[in-house]
């Protein structure tokens, strides 16, 4: 009787006429031990489907990817801040740090310096002094001038 | 939707997805990466995901899109080292021994030579149980044609299993 109506069952399947339920009517009759023995070659066919359902997705989806994406970009902003620090913090402590001997140095430096243009100051009054002499000069070439007209006066008189 | 919830809206039939992506890609690491694809390809989404009216059908639908786009594409015809393609020559007959003594491995290797259309019907039909109405949706297949190449991919699983279990007692 129920091997009759299995066997019905199986002809509808075949023609892929039979409802869920009827199908897990056959998956449960071929699990068990006592298959008719005309009908085993169906048996490893339900074994089979009832087995793969049992496989699961194991494998872990990164679904915060978003989330790294930002992570790195705050590294690189941490990075270039880190690196405008290191150069900039060296160069603010190092400036007032002069050592003895620079400073020996620079004194020198200035006092040479000094010296330099006070010579050069003085060379500039001496120039001075020729301007003065030149503007004597000039002077006395304008009062020559005078002893040439009265030389000509006295030309014509004589003749 | 945070990721809480999306993980709950998921977890049921990301197990489906992966199936149906090992039934067409055979090999299980394939399987694995286009269900992350999928699932990905969902997150992405997130916004639009509750304008959908049934997620677990349209998610089935781009399993099946996504894995016939894959078989298609040039990636895929490179041959990989995969159980299906791979033999080692020394093992061989030790394997195939072990293969026809367990007849539930060659109901695999049998639905794995029907064609890709049959394939996705039946994994659809008899693993994850799905009705013909929701098969037809995901497919976009009327249902008679479901049953028509579903009775057809189950008389040729039927007829194979048959000349196997035979094999060696007629």
């Amino acid at each position: 009787m129920v091997l009759n109506s299995i066997e019905k069952l199986l002809e509808k399947y075949d023609n892929a006429e039979t409802t869920l339920q009827e199908e897990a009517q056959l998956r449960a009759y071929f699990s068990s031990d006592d298959v008719a023995s005309h009908l085993e070659s169906y048996k490893p066919l339900f074994v089979y489907f009832t087995n793969t359902q049992q496989e699961a997705f194991t494998k872990d989806v990164p679904l915060n990817t978003k989330k790294k994406i930002n992570f790195y970009q705050w590294i690189s902003v941490a990075a270039a801040a880190v690196l405008m620090f290191g150069i900039m913090i060296p160069q603010m402590w190092s400036s007032p740090t002069y050592s003895q001997e620079e400073i020996e140095l620079y004194n020198k430096t200035k006092n040479a310096l000094a010296f330099m243009s006070s010579n050069f100051n003085e060379g500039a009054s001496s120039i001075n002094v020729l301007e003065m002499a030149s503007d004597n000069f000039n002077a006395g070439v304008y009062k020559a001038n005078f002893v040439k007209e009265f030389g000509k006066t006295t030309n014509k008189l004589l003749k | 939707m945070t990721q809480a919830d999306f993980v709950s809206l998921v977890m049921p039939f990301k197990d489906k997805v992966f199936r149906l992506a090992k039934r067409l890609l055979v090999s299980r690491e394939e399987a694995e990466d286009a269900t992350q694809e999928i699932l990905l390809k969902l997150w992405n989404n997130k916004q639009k995901i509750s304008d959908y009216k049934n997620v677990e059908a349209f998610s089935m639908t781009m399993t099946k899109n996504f894995c016939l786009d894959r078989l298609k594409s040039k990636q895929a015809q490179n041959l990989k080292i995969v159980h299906s393609n791979y033999q080692d020559k020394g093992h061989s007959s030790l394997q195939k021994q072990v293969e026809a003594r367990d007849s539930v491995d060659w109901v695999s290797s049998i639905i794995e030579t029907l064609p890709e259309q049959q394939k996705i019907i039946v994994q659809l039909r008899d693993i994850e149980q799905y009705d013909f109405a929701e098969i037809s949706k995901m497919l976009d297949m009327n249902e008679t044609a479901i049953r028509v190449a579903l009775s057809r991919a189950r008389k040729t699983i039927r007829e194979q299993l048959t000349k196997t279990h035979g094999y060696g007692i007629k």
